[in-house]
């Protein structure tokens, strides 16, 4: 077995040092009637490299790839380039096999790139203070609603129109195993500010997104006006990153916590996860904030060093009084994050951002060009809804069938909502090419007419 | 021999002084300095060619970014330089044994890696068609099967992303399955043993439980008595958490009873699958009455931990749990392998979701992997392995060392500090292990035992290397047993001295921020 060095020399040394005579020794504890006589039946033996690669490699193969194909989906992921260097970063050993930094002395190396990550992602989301990172926008989403709660010692959640079902129901969930109410306004493409009408005294926090789920994008300041004149906060969500480059971010429309997912830098699409979910807050509340936080500091001879901290707040520490369970979070895909921040700087992000809107924006003019098409987004950064007079789920079906992946149809997200049934989302990036997107609109041209 | 330029050979020279270890650069050697990328000159740049704007006409509304996100671009070599000279920084599995115990630090195939990024993997999206993503979707049901093969349980859910939120998947289908026998609102107890991981409460409260401690006996097992003492009221009682084997490295004996007694009660057995590693393949969880239990992908399964995550952590459940399970989850039927995606229908009593999507697929890749490579032999040869392991190293040292408890260990070795000479603690001994090269153990957990050293080789370790690590431990033991005060200042061979946390904590600086005027003056 390639992965276990002992031998059965060793096995046999070992056990008379420690004086056992078999391994069955050390199970003498587990009730008998659950000791396996042999290995668990139902399960092949061992296989080399090359069987092993030859199996997944054919499970690979079963699947369509963004890369090979016109791609347009998006909805809380998106298909963007990720420099080689990224990947060689986080393929490190010394990065990638070692553990929470929990013995600073010799974790520097993570941890100031922790400490570079919180400095990025505060920057970009224009917030006073970040984490190290949690598992993903959804559930960074649901971690801000009880965090909100907490700060304001009340328990009542509004979600919008246009936040991200998924987002919805991991709040949702979490919300109401606490007993806090949760409030979902319906369905809407440009609805953000009725947040605004939605508050009231018992309100803990309203969470809003922009870009939302339709891609519209939203000056939420109102909405957080609202909020503070009834001493709730104001989340603001986003599921796509490089729009920060471009759109108004939270920390301009007076946000108190802005969550959202990093996957769309320096992260593969990997069908759905690991991702990375960003976390940030204004100084005013960074002790209730949930997951690590890496923190500057000296060492005994006045060097200056990184140390996770206030860790008070935390499981290991405070047990059942924690701000939050999380533990292990997204540390090599928020180094992912940071070395592709790195190398694109403030300035690389606005210019990436930049043309990821200009190929949504061609996009959106080949499309709008197809008779029978309505774009209904009325502002957007690199995704936007459009409706077809036909079932989205059979055009999308006839795009696939011309090698065109034409997006999300609204009802896979919103099963219920009927005037969505002909609405389909889609998104461009820096990756969708003049000849994507006039394969989009001809193939769309043909299943139309 | 080793050549110079120009053929000559180099030969040591007696100077007959030591050198100064301080340098003008910062750098010692192959040591390099390295700043923070805040202070480099590359402000308002980029490390990234990307083409020109067209200048299309823009759709944003006016809805635009007011202020500049300021952060420097490095360009690529800067890039490279500033990871890799921060990666030398860090200890890791591939440097040397990593005893956290309970960690699991074991080594991480590089097939699994390559696997992950085969792009029939990593470049596909989670709302594309269906249709196109059917490989993918039988590799989740493929590792599903694994993973209730190996534990002899009837259902597995998928999405959570690690072992917290896999404590958190199976607390909230109890939580569910409360709410469908109508005492949701009456049974909100849950029993865990003071040794128990701090995730264990956090989680419990997390879902509205209330935390109820039951205490451990001297064998280090959960107190039967006090947990029947726990037990003599029922009606409020959800359900109980519990590790095992447990965090001081041993089986609970009494497990059956445990689950016996809990199930009488009216409540669920939540056990906590981080130490699945020392009986995988050997044991199966199911055939202990257990209702769910986590699984650590990135403990027991090797996929790496990257630093502090991503992790995975899929959730079995049993018979009476498996109708609460979160959504999404897979189906088969004739057509293939379809998504349930809504808690509705099929999965009309499910629980609900808990994140954006599916689960965390690149773990999945990795995992499946592992566990073709090993087979069914193959990792019950891991188990062994790792619990001989740990069993050397408890052997080897318990003349030095005290072990917490008597008796043969599991996985992990878990010894107190009770052989430190006063003043030494077990801050110390970690501190000096790694002036040795090795990371230290996992230190003060469990905290039922004092000053705990929770040691786990895993089974990826060789004998020498076991040997070496037990000669290093052997002697700063041997110097705490004596009282030796130079292990306060320890280490003194890494990087960075010990480093002050209550200064970070007292006054928090959690990000850079540029220099004032006056002080890049005063430069």
């Amino acid at each position: 077995m390639r992965y276990l060095p002992l031998t059965q020399e060793d096995r046999a040394d070992m056990l008379s040092v420690i004086g056992a005579n078999s391994v069955d020794d050390f199970y003498t504890d587990v009730p008998e009637s659950a000791r396996l006589p042999g290995t668990v039946p139902g399960l092949p033996d061992h296989q080399g490299e090359l069987a092993v690669e030859r199996y997944l490699t054919k499970l690979a193969n079963k699947n369509v790839t963004a890369s090979e194909s016109a791609f347009f989906v998006g909805c809380g992921a998106y298909k963007h380039h990720v420099p080689a260097s990224v990947d060689m970063v986080i393929q490190r050993s010394e990065f990638l096999t070692t553990y929470t930094p929990y013995q600073p002395e010799i974790a520097q190396g993570t941890l100031q790139t922790l400490f570079e990550f919180q400095t990025q992602v505060a920057e970009i989301t224009a917030m006073d203070v970040a984490n190290a990172s949690m598992y993903d926008g959804a559930t960074s989403c649901a971690e801000a609603a009880v965090m909100a709660c907490r700060a304001t010692r009340r328990k009542k959640v509004v979600l919008s129109g246009g936040l991200h079902p998924h987002y919805a129901a991991s709040t949702k969930l979490l919300c109401e195993a606490q007993g806090i109410e949760v409030v979902q306004l319906p369905a809407a493409i440009d609805g953000e500010l009725e947040l605004a009408g939605a508050v009231d005294d018992a309100t803990a926090c309203v969470i809003g997104q922009s870009p939302n789920v339709f891609g519209t994008i939203t000056d939420m300041t109102p909405v957080a006006d609202a909020a503070h004149e009834k001493k709730a906060l104001f989340v603001s969500v986003f599921t796509e990153a490089v729009s920060l480059g471009l759109v108004k971010p939270p920390g301009e429309m007076g946000a108190d916590i802005a969550v959202g997912e990093g996957q769309s830098i320096g992260n593969s699409l990997n069908f759905g996860g690991p991702y990375v979910g960003l976390f940030a807050a204004t100084q005013k509340l960074v002790r209730q904030m949930p997951g690590r936080l890496c923190g500057e500091t000296t060492d005994a001879e006045g060097k200056r060093g990184f140390v996770l901290t206030l860790s008070t707040r935390e499981q290991h520490i405070r047990r059942d009084k924690a701000t939050s369970n999380i533990c292990t979070n997204s540390g090599l895909c928020a180094l992912a994050f940071t070395a592709h921040m790195t190398l694109l700087g403030g300035k690389g992000l606005r210019d990436l951002a930049v043309l990821n809107h200009e190929a949504a924006c061609d996009l959106a003019d080949a499309l709008e060009a197809v008779d029978g098409v309505e774009i209904i987004t009325p502002r957007f950064f690199n995704e936007f809804a459009f409706r077809v007079p036909m079932n989205a789920a059979d055009a999308l079906q006839g795009l696939l069938d011309r090698d065109v992946v034409g997006g999300v149809r609204a009802s896979r997200l919103y099963p219920h909502e009927d005037e969505l049934s002909n609405v389909i989302v889609c998104a461009a990036t820096e990756c969708t090419t003049p000849e994507d997107i006039a394969a989009y609109a001809s193939a769309l041209k043909e299943i139309l007419s | 021999m080793s050549m110079n330029s120009q053929g000559r050979p180099s030969t040591p020279v007696a100077t007959g002084s030591q050198h100064d270890t301080e340098t003008v650069s910062g750098s010692k050697g192959l040591y390099q300095f390295e700043p923070l990328i805040f202070e480099t000159d590359r402000w308002g740049k980029t490390g990234v060619d990307l083409p020109k704007a067209k200048g299309t006409k823009s759709r944003l509304g006016g809805v635009e970014r007011a202020g500049k996100a300021e952060l420097p671009g490095l360009s690529e070599p800067e890039t490279v330089r500033h990871y890799v000279r921060l990666s030398q920084r860090n200890y890791a599995i591939d440097l040397g044994l990593f005893p956290l115990g309970s960690c699991t630090m074991k080594h991480n195939p590089r097939l699994n890696e390559k696997m992950a990024r085969l792009p029939g993997f990593a470049d596909i999206h989670p709302m594309q068609p269906q249709a196109s993503v059917q490989g993918a979707l039988e590799l989740i049901d493929e590792l599903a099967t694994w993973l209730k093969t190996l534990t002899g349980m009837p259902a597995v859910a998928m999405s959570p992303k690690a072992g917290a939120h896999g404590e958190l998947c199976g607390m909230l289908a109890i939580r569910q399955a409360l709410i469908s026998r109508g005492e949701a609102d009456t049974r909100k107890r849950v029993l865990v043993p003071a040794s128990a991981h701090g995730t264990n409460p956090a989680t419990a409260a997390q879902c509205g439980f209330i935390v109820d401690e039951i205490s451990a006996d001297k064998r280090g097992r959960v107190d039967m008595e006090d947990l029947r003492a726990k037990l003599e009221k029922t009606d409020d009682v959800a359900g109980i958490m519990l590790t095992n084997p447990n965090t001081c490295g041993l089986f609970e004996t009494d497990i059956k009873d445990i689950a016996d007694l809990i199930h009488e009660a009216g409540g669920y057995f939540y056990c906590d699958g981080a130490n699945f590693n020392a009986i995988v393949g050997r044991v199966r969880p199911g055939d202990l009455g257990i209702d769910a239990m986590h699984i650590n992908l990135h403990k027991t399964f090797s996929t790496p931990h990257g630093g502090g995550g991503p992790g995975s952590g899929p959730t079995v459940l049993s018979e009476a749990l498996a109708p609460f399970a979160p959504v999404p989850f897979i189906l088969k039927d004739e057509d293939g392998f379809r998504l349930v995606e809504e808690a509705e229908e099929e999965a009309k009593e499910s629980f609900g979701r808990m994140a954006s999507f599916h689960g965390q697929m690149g773990m999945f890749v990795r995992a499946l992997s592992y566990m073709l490579s090993h087979g069914a032999d193959g990792l019950k040869q891991v188990a062994e392995d790792a619990v001989l392991n740990a069993n050397y190293i408890q052997a080897k040292l318990k003349t030095v060392m005290t072990p917490a408890f008597d008796g043969f260990c599991m996985h992990e070795a878990l010894f107190s500090d009770k052989f430190t000479a006063e003043g030494i603690e077990t801050i110390d001994i970690a501190k000096a292990l790694i002036d040795e090269g090795y990371h230290p153990m996992t230190m003060y957990f469990p905290l039922v035992v004092h000053g705990a050293m929770l040691i786990e080789p895993t089974e990826t370790e060789s004998k020498a290397e076991l040997d070496r690590f037990c000669g290093a431990l052997e002697s700063v033991a041997r110097r705490a047993a004596q009282g030796d005060d130079t292990l306060k200042g320890a280490p003194y061979l890494a990087p960075m001295k010990r480093l002050d946390e209550t200064q970070a904590a007292r006054k928090p600086v959690l990000k850079w921020v540029p220099p004032a005027p006056e002080q890049l003056a005063a430069e």
